[in-house]
Order: C-alpha cells, then structure tokens, then sequence
C-alpha cells in the first residue's frame, strides 16, 4: 500500500498540493483527473521522489520513502514512470534506451539485456524500430519505446504522467490502446490523464483534483455517473462532450 | 626587398623542437583543464555557497589577462611565499592549467545546461546512479552539444602558449626570439613561426570536425 500523509508542496508561492491524503492500493488501477494546475502531475512526481514535498510523508509499506536515499531506490525499483514528454534518451537508440538501465541498475549481461528489451520493444509494436533514434521516431512511436523502457524493469506499478497529452488524436488512440492492452494483461498503474474516456475504460478508482486538494475517491463507475461534490459535477459537464470510449 | 632564408633553414630544426614544448604545455593544460573544469562545471551548476565561490574563481580568471597570471604567480607570489620559487615550466603548466578550466567550466556548465532535464528525470525514476548518468547521459549529450566551442578553446590554447615565452619558457615564439637575435632575420623567422602555429591549430581543427561528425547521433 502506498500511504500519502498531509502532503503540501509549494512552489514558491504556489500552493501545488494542499494537505493530501490518500492510500493507494496497489492492485487496484487508478486515474487522477482534473484541470490543469490541480496539483495531479505533481502528486504524481511526489509518489517516486521526482519531487520533494514541502511537508507531509509517503510510505509504501511502513517504508518513508524521503527517509533515506536507499529507500527512494527501493520505492522507485518498484514502481516505474512514463512522461508527457517522453523523456528518452536523445543519443541512443530505441533498443539502448531499453537497455541502459537493465545494465547499469539491474547489471544484466548485454545479451540478457537485449533479450529483455527486445521483448519489450515487441510487446508495444516496436519489433521494427530497435535501431532508430528518437530523432526518427514519431510521437506516438517514442512514447512506446518509453513504455517498454519502463516495463523492461518489471515495475510492479507504473506511474503515467499524462502520456497522450504531447500526442496528436491518431498517436493517442494508438499509445491508449498499448496502455489498455498492459492493463488488460494485469499492469496496475496510477495514471494522470486529461482522457476521460480512457480514465473511465481502465481505472478501477478515480481521484479527482482541484487547487491542490483531493476532492473525491470513487470508484469509476460512480464516478462519471453521479460524481459528489459540485466542482466534480462542474468539470465533467465541461469534459463529456469528449463521448465514449474510442 | 631583403628576404634571405639560408640563415634561417639550418635553425628551422630548432624553432621546430620548440613545437614539443608548446604542445605539452598545450596537452597538459588541456587533460588538467579539462577535468579540473568539469569539477568545476559540475559544482557551479548546482546553486551553493562552494558554486559561488568558484564562480568567483573563474570570474577571476577570465577577468585577466594569462600575461598578468603568469607574472602574478612567477614573480609576484615567490615574494610573498618563503621558500616558493616555481620553475618557468611549472608556473606555465599550474597557470594554462587553471586558466583554461576556468574557460572550459563555462563551456561545459552551458553543456549541462543544454542537456533536456527531463531524460535526467527519467534516468532517476529508472534508478540510474549519479555516476552512470554523468557518464552514460551528461557527458555525451553535453559534449556533442559543446564540442565545437572546447575545439575553439583547446586551439586558443596553443595558440596562447606563446605568453610562456615571457617567463622563458623554451617553447615556440622564445625560440624565435633568439634565433632572430642571433641571425637578424626576424621576418623569416615569422613566417616559419606563423607556419608552425597555423598547421598546429589547422590540424585541430580539422581532428574537430571529424570527432564532431562521429557525436552528431542526431545527423544519423
């Protein structure tokens, strides 16, 4: 389980999370939506330490992860992140993007390590690309090889920090369904997403934002039925019109 | 005109010896600045009270001249300090050494700046070490990015090893001044100087370009 405790992050003098608290269960996938400036992404960066709160604790199982460096480690050698941007490294190819940390972190053998990444290069489509430089690659491509870099190191979680939002609508549709195809095949992940469709299709709970603040924890269903609070009310009657699942 | 080389050619041999001395004035001060300035680099990209100071150290440097640098730790300093009487070839490697890592921090700390923090970001969600991210990330993004400015760099060194001539240092440009002292032949000399340096420098250049051709992954 993973416990957030009376989280706040100021940036200078913005208060990005507002006391947060959450437990996420990790067996259970989730989707946090809002408007942009919810303070989502950064809740999200605070879960594997790409952020350090202001105050406030995580544990993932009695672990405080900002406790020590080790424990960072521990907490992020479970628990894997996919960017808006992509994030992968401009100088390697697709395959030694892969590889570089099935290497230098978890000191696989060159061979053992290609054999990893190859396969999860497959896994998103990509058994074409192994050689092509980011440069080369298309938005929706670079994002794969971004996912199969994360999965290469078998997360038991994947934190997405609005993957599709960098994308035009052909490359999303064609990153949402390697992102639901992993669901599917039993990948727990916490997303941050501006599709409500998808939210709806993959997430089990839903946490809903705003100005720093955690507004509802519900399950999907209930969610986009009949959500709480006014503001949930407001922001889905403003995102609907987006329609169903693509 | 009065141009007679026939003095000149049997001491070309000895102007070239001094090609040695510059060249390892230049090597030294290039290996010693290069890491020197990368440590430095690395400190003053973070913000703290030991960045500052460096930066201060660096601002220093790059504020005087290298003829005042060398003058100041030759002769100034020896006056000072009891007992310190550095050689020329010693106050030329510590001063070109100091001197160029103050330049080339400057280069590499934009080198660092250059490099997109989100692959950083994602270095440290995969649990990269530090190390493997300086080596495996910084470094060679940062040096494609900066390659042509340290080329830049390394050929006004050699090119500024000529100041040493004035604490006599036997290097180039001090050899030309004793041969045309002792031929009256000053223009010929020169023009056998001004050739040395310029295929010295020249070759730099041209070593540049194709170590630059072999970073640029993203020409590929």
């Amino acid at each position: 389980m993973i416990y957030v405790n009376s989280l706040n992050k100021y940036f200078q003098d913005s208060h990005v999370l507002d006391d947060v608290s959450i437990t996420f269960d990790p067996h259970i996938t989730y989707a946090i939506i809002g408007s942009s400036g919810s303070g989502k992404s950064t809740l999200l960066r605070c879960l594997n330490g790409l952020e350090t709160p202001t105050s406030g604790v995580i544990k993932i199982d009695d672990v405080d992860i900002f406790a020590s460096k080790d424990n960072l480690a521990k907490a992020r050698s479970n628990m894997g992140m996919v960017f808006q941007s992509f994030n992968l490294f401009e100088h390697k190819t697709a395959i030694d993007n892969v590889m570089f940390a099935l290497i230098k972190v978890k000191q696989l053998s060159k061979e053992e390590a290609f054999k990893v990444a190859s396969h999860a290069l497959d896994k998103v489509g990509l058994s074409h690309r192994y050689n092509n430089y980011p440069h080369q690659l298309s938005g929706g491509e670079k994002q794969r090889v971004s996912i199969a870099r994360t999965l290469a190191m078998s997360p038991q979680l994947v934190l997405f920090d609005e993957p599709t939002s960098a994308l035009d609508p052909e490359m999303t549709i064609e990153v949402l369904k390697v992102i639901k195809a992993l669901v599917k095949d039993g990948l727990k992940c916490i997303l941050v997403t501006h599709e409500m469709a998808f939210a709806k299709e993959v997430a089990d709970m839903i946490v809903y934002m705003d100005q720093g603040k955690i507004l509802e924890v519900t399950s999907s269903d209930e969610f986009f039925t009949q959500p709480q609070t006014l503001r949930a009310q407001q922001f889905l009657s403003h995102t609907q019109f987006k329609g169903e699942t693509q | 005109m009065n141009i007679d080389f026939t003095r000149i050619i049997p001491r070309i041999p000895y102007l070239l010896e001094g090609v040695q001395v510059t060249l390892m004035i230049a090597l030294v001060a290039a290996l010693i600045g290069s890491v020197l300035g990368f440590i430095i680099s690395l400190i003053t990209s973070k913000k703290g009270p030991l960045g500052k100071l460096l930066f201060l150290f660096v601002d220093f440097f790059r504020g005087t001249p290298l003829y005042f640098q060398l003058f100041f730790y030759h002769y100034g300093l020896p006056q000072v300090i009891p007992g310190f009487l550095p050689t020329a070839y010693h106050s030329a490697f510590v001063i070109f050494s100091i001197n160029s890592a103050a330049y080339l921090s400057e280069i590499f700390r934009a080198g660092i700046q250059s490099i997109d923090k989100g692959q950083i970001e994602a270095a440290r969600a995969l649990n990269i070490s530090t190390w493997d991210i300086v080596m495996g990330i910084i470094i060679p993004i940062g040096a494609k990015n900066v390659l042509p400015a340290i080329i830049n760099e390394f050929i006004t060194l050699v090119k500024e090893t000529s100041v040493a001539a004035v604490i006599s240092v036997n290097e180039i440009m001090r050899r030309h001044t004793i041969v045309a002292g002792t031929t009256f032949r000053a223009f010929e000399s020169l023009i056998i100087v001004g050739l040395i340096y310029y295929t010295i420098t020249k070759t730099l250049s041209i070593f540049g370009k194709i170590v630059e051709r072999k970073l640029r992954y993203d020409l590929r």
